[in-house]
């Protein structure tokens, strides 16, 4: 008992100190696996997507072993700065209010927000007016939950925010949302698949591109020009475009 | 020196600017939320305690699965096969004219608490209604009562003062178990501090969450006690106030008086 205990103490002891370690030869690296195409579990559990494609892409440019796991949206900013792993990537968008606690390579895509609302919908836009009264749906702690909180919210819409955006899709689908505010291509995907025949996409909210990033901690100033690096080169060597068009159709860097 | 100046030693009051009302709002709704499950979970619950308790056999047997289902699985599952699973079934809720009900996060969240703090409450009735005496029963029979009677005037009152307690557990119990509601878009205590900390990230939101929380229960705590002064008075009907010098006297004496008192 003794002797177990004295074991898994060195245990976590050795392992603190091997990510603490300057030059990484591993690293760990964090994705949500409910936001598709971006991240997703497939059917064995095992993550996939977009964001995954692009990780083992930039970990081989880097030549570091790279594993990735799973991580609710909701605790990944802290458990980043708790060194639970190294990096998100996760279609995080680069943001001011993120940024005073994290760090963020160059962006690997950009998105506006979109608004998808069911099929028989009287919402005619996007725009502040026309969502007056209206519940509108997010996922919590991302910028679309921001836009459906205080731009909707301020004007007259009711803002229910969720832990993943399966769950507002569902909400939509089923009728208890009138709207549902996400990033466009996550959007277009869950309206290509299950959302077909309940929903339809109402249009882009102006003034809403932004650029998703690496999640990194301050700190590691090294592991950033790393990656800005390797976004640079997996861009330049045409591994980008080939990752990028099993996903999608059009050009999203 | 103001009164906010002392509360900024403790708190951030950036924080508490932005915050402030929202968590008191938060308060509002898990007090609401957890008052109404547990009042109408414990009619229910009584109800199911009392069909448990009947020598009918399916009536024992339906109740007995229906505590066994909601005292077996999660909380979380119950709410969100409420309030996902039924809630995809729309076009039969609107044919039933019951939408409006599962429409909403917060009746779902409602129902859901609702129906597992019966199950609880259930047990608990049923094992104080059990306590009391069969001689009690008997007395009451011998002398003509009625078995409604019975129950509302003999058995149920002594009953309560058995269950008093476990119910109290039950309430703390739920009051903590209402944060589940925030996954379902609830701006409960919960949720509100889910929201604040997605903007700040700021982990002394959390406390202050774990410190209402505290409050709640402490608040119960007390008001529990008051409940159970009252219900157990007839107990205490009898007791005199200790005489008054006995409690002036010096240890030593009380030793003097009573050699063989440890």
């Amino acid at each position: 008992m003794y002797k177990a205990i004295l074991a898994a103490g060195i245990c976590v002891l050795a392992m603190t100190s091997l990510t603490s370690a300057q030059e990484k030869k591993e690293i760990v690296v964090a994705s949500e696996g409910a936001y598709p195409p971006f991240n997703s579990m497939d059917s064995n559990n095992k993550l996939q997507g977009f964001d995954i494609d692009i990780t083992n892409a930039l970990c081989e440019k880097m030549q570091v072993k790279c594993t990735i796991v799973a991580q609710d949206w909701d605790g990944m900013i802290p458990a980043l700065l708790a060194k639970k792993f190294d990096a998100i990537v996760a279609s995080m968008t680069i943001t001011e209010e993120r940024k005073k606690q994290i760090d963020f390579t160059d962006r690997y895509y950009r998105t506006p927000l979109s608004v998808a609302v069911p099929k028989d919908s009287k919402i005619k836009d996007t725009t502040t007016a026309s969502m007056k009264g209206m519940s509108v749906g997010a996922q919590s702690s991302t910028t679309q939950a921001i836009h459906a909180e205080e731009v909707y919210g301020k004007a007259g819409a009711e803002a229910k925010l969720y832990p993943t955006q399966d769950e507002a899709n569902a909400d939509l689908a089923n009728g208890r949302l009138d709207a549902v505010v996400s990033d466009k291509f996550v959007l277009v995907e869950w309206l290509k698949n299950a959302g077909k025949d309940c929903c339809k996409m109402l249009g882009d909210i102006e003034g809403t591109m932004s650029e998703a990033g690496i999640a990194i901690r301050k700190e590691d100033k090294d592991l950033k020009e790393r990656f800005n690096k390797a976004i640079k080169d997996i861009v330049a060597d045409g591994t980008y475009k080939k990752i990028q068009s099993k996903y999608f159709e059009f050009d999203i860097y | 020196m103001t009164f906010r100046d002392i509360l900024g030693f403790v708190i951030d009051l950036d924080l508490l600017d932005r915050y402030g009302w929202r968590f008191l709002e938060g308060i509002g709704v898990t007090a609401q939320l957890v008052a109404i499950s547990f009042t109408l979970g414990g009619a229910l619950g009584l109800l199911l305690a009392l069909a448990r308790l009947s020598d009918k056999g399916p009536l024992r047997w339906l109740t007995g699965a229906y505590i066994y289902f909601f005292r077996g699985s999660p909380l979380l599952a119950q709410l969100f096969l409420l309030y996902y699973g039924l809630g995809s079934l729309r076009a039969f809720w609107t044919d039933l004219g019951l939408w409006w009900f599962f429409r909403e996060a917060w009746s779902c969240a409602l129902l859901a608490f609702t129906l597992n703090t019966a199950a609880y409450q259930a047990e608990i009735f049923r094992g104080a209604i059990r306590s009391v005496p069969r001689g009690q029963r008997e007395a009451a029979a011998a002398l003509g009562m009625h078995r409604a009677v019975t129950f509302a005037k003999v058995i149920f009152p002594q009953a309560m003062i058995v269950c008093l307690r476990p119910l109290g557990n039950e309430l703390i119990l739920m009051i903590k178990a209402s944060a589940i509601a925030s996954l379902v878009t609830i701006y409960d205590l919960m949720g509100v501090t889910k929201l604040a900390f997605s903007r700040s990230y700021d982990f002394e939101l959390y406390l202050w969450a774990a410190v209402l929380y505290l409050l709640i229960v402490e608040c119960i705590r007390r008001l529990w006690a008051v409940l159970e002064r009252r219900l157990t008075r007839h107990l205490r009907a009898g007791d005199l106030p200790q005489p008054a010098q006995r409690n002036g006297l010096s240890r030593v004496t009380k030793t003097a008086l009573k050699p063989n008192a440890q």
